[in-house]
């Protein structure tokens, strides 16, 4: 069997072949002269930064290999020409999606039980954000339709911690609040296949409601009015995202979409189907972005996912149906980047880390994750 | 405790043969490290349950193992040997209970980042083993045979598309008889060849009449079952503090008898393995699809058929998660558009799970969109990526490819 780096940088050159024959890209030569400042205009203090994660990891046969690629028109005709793609984003940790998570956010493999109520160990982006630059507690948010990711937004690290972290937004546990669970609203509350067996309770409605009203500013009629309208938890999510941006603009803001982790259940189609919402969800919030006055001209959108999902040719697995494997597919990812500054439709080829985002964020917005194990991804500052 | 530590009668619980095979091997098993053994006890403890391929690729193994060289044997398990346990696993009863071991071993290997070590030394082991005690070739050259869409009326969706470079596709075949044709032509392989479990019958719904030669297996003969799991994992999900894993823990314990499949089923193996499809399988018991998918996966994995036929039906429309594994009067609601594409896909498995076999490059494939006119069949007779829109039938292309 080939070692992990060797098939990673086999579908790392695949991506690249794909995208270039697909989306006429090119394989960025060397860096961007001057720092982000020069090239962007935009000031430490006035950068937004949108993170989502592609969740919960979608193969390249389902995406950007050819046969894949009509799953995803949104990225491949709008963002990726629009972006710096990176082709080989190498997960070395815990391939469940909590802690990927939260690996993601911290910068550091986090190991606690993704499938326990925990916060992550090691201090979160959102936490080094705010405490370097000070920023109060509604400028950090994250959003995760999963039940499971309430504790996400602040480590349990002794330096940090309790207070000090972002807000994070259940839209399910918001949508419960609002209809008491109604029928006609079940499909926005369902979990995946493994989740159903860990949805912590929270306790009481009143705090949800009291987001709804002072945050978001909805009313409840409102918000079950247009919760109606949508299909998915995702869609649910991305109408929460939106209302934030409106109404609270954060500068740090995390979403974490879910619908493709229906995969556990086995069947394929509606796997294609969480890839084909996901697609049209991004390129919403990418649209968002530029239209809204807070957000556009001064926002670096990355979109990665989590990890990946297990290849057809691993026996020990079940193809796409889980990531339990560890093999090569399930650990390499990719990532894009969009935003002002950013040279725009490139492919970057070489291997980073699932770490290195938080370091990057840093080194975009101007404070300083000490305890990261990742780096700064040098073709993004 | 430590493998060194293991007596004969430590495997008191063990079923009678497997109990023998442990006792007959404990030299060998004493010898082999803590991080390996309890994989290899998860199989000798099912050893009464398991088909004859089974069987034989075990003793096979232990065989093996019993008579490797010293020197061989340091270089098999040097990886294993250098994988970190915790005092909890040392401590574990892995003797009785090595499935759950191995559970909460997976869950410590990828806490201590040690999987991919773990996976490697896996990996080369199994690559050592079948280059020293390889499987023994099939009979006859193996056939599967893949019947998709059942009940849809027409569809734009190409199917195949991941087959069809692998062999031949055929856009006029004519659907009259079809099914009785396949099913008839898998039932004159089990009579001329008549060996246990070689020969299967698996539907996603309700079984078509078919020889009493092929073991028929069906997702409708175990709704039954299915709604007594159901309803075990739906009060498993509402008590607190319950998660996934432990649910996986819970559902390794049950036994056929807990989902009454000992008076519906007479053969225990039989019995033991439609609970396994069940109970080990992620949506094996609220999709049709994903069943007939995981049970062909299985029957190939384990049983090794010369023939298979999986036919595939419409599975339930998606519901919230916590509908689906609620047992339900409500008339169900089907989606067969959606359930055509994940039969596609589980036809393009099954063929990858038959390559993985002995003799594959001897044996066949057929594909068929149920009462329609494309097919696909993949054979050493058969050229690959050539598409026929000549008229034809099932008959024929078997004929060709088999």
């Amino acid at each position: 069997m080939a070692e992990l780096p060797v098939i990673a940088r086999r579908l790392s050159s695949s991506r690249r072949e794909f995208l270039k024959d697909a989306a006429g890209l090119t394989l960025a030569s060397g860096l961007l002269p001057g720092g982000l400042l020069a090239r962007s205009g935009v000031l430490e203090r006035d950068r937004k930064v949108v993170v989502i994660t592609f969740g919960g990891g979608a193969r390249d046969q389902e995406t950007f290999a050819p046969e894949g690629q009509e799953n995803i028109p949104h990225l491949m005709k709008e963002l990726i020409p629009q972006s710096a793609f990176f082709t080989q984003v190498v997960n070395r940790g815990i391939l469940g999606h909590y802690v990927a998570t939260a690996s993601l956010a911290t910068g550091v493999y986090e190991t606690i039980n993704n499938f326990a109520s925990l916060p992550p160990e090691n201090p979160t982006v959102f936490e080094y954000f705010r405490k370097d630059l000070k920023r109060p507690a509604s400028d950090a948010w994250v959003v995760a339709p999963s039940n499971g990711f309430n504790r996400i937004g602040e480590s349990s690290h002794r330096s940090y911690g309790t207070g000090q972290g972002a807000r994070v937004i259940l839209p399910k546990h918001l949508l419960t609040a609002a209809t008491q669970g109604g029928a006609d609203y079940q499909h926005l509350l369902r979990d995946n296949y493994e989740m159903p067996f860990f949805a912590p309770e929270i306790a009481g409605n009143e705090f949800e409601l009291e987001q709804l009203r002072s945050m978001l500013k909805l009313s409840v009629n409102e918000f079950k009015a247009r919760a109606l309208t949508l299909s998915s938890p995702d869609e649910l999510s991305v109408y929460i995202v939106r209302q934030l941006m409106r109404q609270i603009a954060p500068s740090l803001l995390w979403i974490t979409m879910h619908d493709i982790d229906v995969a556990h259940a086995g069947a394929f189609s509606l796997y294609i189907d969480g890839i084909r919402r996901t697609d049209r969800l991004c390129a919403e919030l990418w649209g968002a972005i530029q239209s809204e006055p807070e957000y556009a001209g001064k926002t670096t959108l990355f979109i990665l996912p989590d990890f990946g999902r297990d290849s057809d040719e691993d026996s020990a697995g079940n193809g796409f149906q889980h990531h339990r494997t560890g093999d090569a597919a399930s650990r390499t990812t990719w990532m894009m980047a969009l935003g002002p500054g950013i040279r725009e439709g490139v492919v970057h080829d070489r291997a980073l880390d699932s770490t290195d985002l938080v370091p990057t964020i840093g080194s975009i917005m101007g404070f300083s994750p000490s305890l990261v194990h990742g780096s700064p991804i040098r073709e993004l500052i | 405790m430590q493998p060194s530590d293991l007596k004969p009668e430590q495997f008191g619980a063990y079923p009678p043969l497997a109990r023998k095979l442990a006792a007959d091997h404990i030299a060998t098993l004493r010898k082999l490290p803590l991080s390996f053994l309890p994989s290899l006890l998860r199989e000798i403890i099912e050893y009464d349950y398991k088909f004859p391929m089974e069987r034989q690729a075990l003793e096979r193994e232990v065989g093996h193992l019993a008579a490797l060289p010293e020197e061989q044997w340091k270089e098999w398990f040097l990886a294993f040997r250098t994988i970190q346990l915790s005092p909890a696993l040392e401590k574990f009863d892995w003797v009785n209970l090595p499935a759950q071991f191995v559970e909460q071993l997976s869950a410590h290997l990828w806490t201590t980042h040690q999987q991919d070590k773990f996976r490697q030394a896996a990996t080369d082991y199994g690559n050592r083993l079948h280059a020293a005690a390889p499987p023994q070739n099939p009979a006859i050259p193996r056939l599967g045979i893949a019947i998709v869409g059942q009940g849809i009326a027409s569809s734009d969706y190409p199917l195949f598309r991941r087959l069809r470079s692998h062999g031949a596709y055929y856009t006029r075949v004519s659907p009259e008889g079809g099914l009785e044709t396949l099913l008839d032509f898998a039932a004159s392989r089990a009579k001329s060849h008549p060996i246990p479990y070689a020969h299967w019958y698996v539907d996603g719904g309700a079984p078509a009449e078919h020889d009493s030669g092929l073991i028929g297996v069906s997702y409708a003969a175990l709704e039954p079952a299915r709604n007594i799991l159901l309803g075990k994992m739906q009060r498993h999900s509402e008590s607190p503090g319950n998660g996934p894993e432990n649910l996986r823990t819970v559902m390794a314990a049950l036994r056929p008898s807990d989902l009454r499949l000992d008076k519906t089923i007479a053969d225990p193996v039989l019995a033991r393995f439609e609970m396994r499809l069940l109970t080990e399988g992620s949506g094996t018991q609220i999709f049709s699809t994903t069943f007939a998918q995981w049970a062909a996966r299985e029957v190939l994995r384990r049983a090794q058929p010369l023939t298979l036929v999986v036919r595939f039906a419409p599975r339930q429309r998606q519901r919230p998660m916590n509908e689906l594994l609620s047992v339900s009067t409500a008339k169900i609601e089907f989606d067969p558009e959606g359930s055509l594409v994940d039969a596609d896909m589980g036809a393009y498995y099954n063929w990858i799970n038959q390559q993985r076999l002995t003799g594959a490059e001897r044996s066949s494939f057929i594909a068929w969109f149920e009462n329609h006119n494309q097919a696909v069949a993949i054979g050493p007779a058969v050229p690959r990526g050539t598409v026929s829109d000549l008229p034809t039938d099932l008959g024929k292309i078997l004929g060709w490819a088999v």
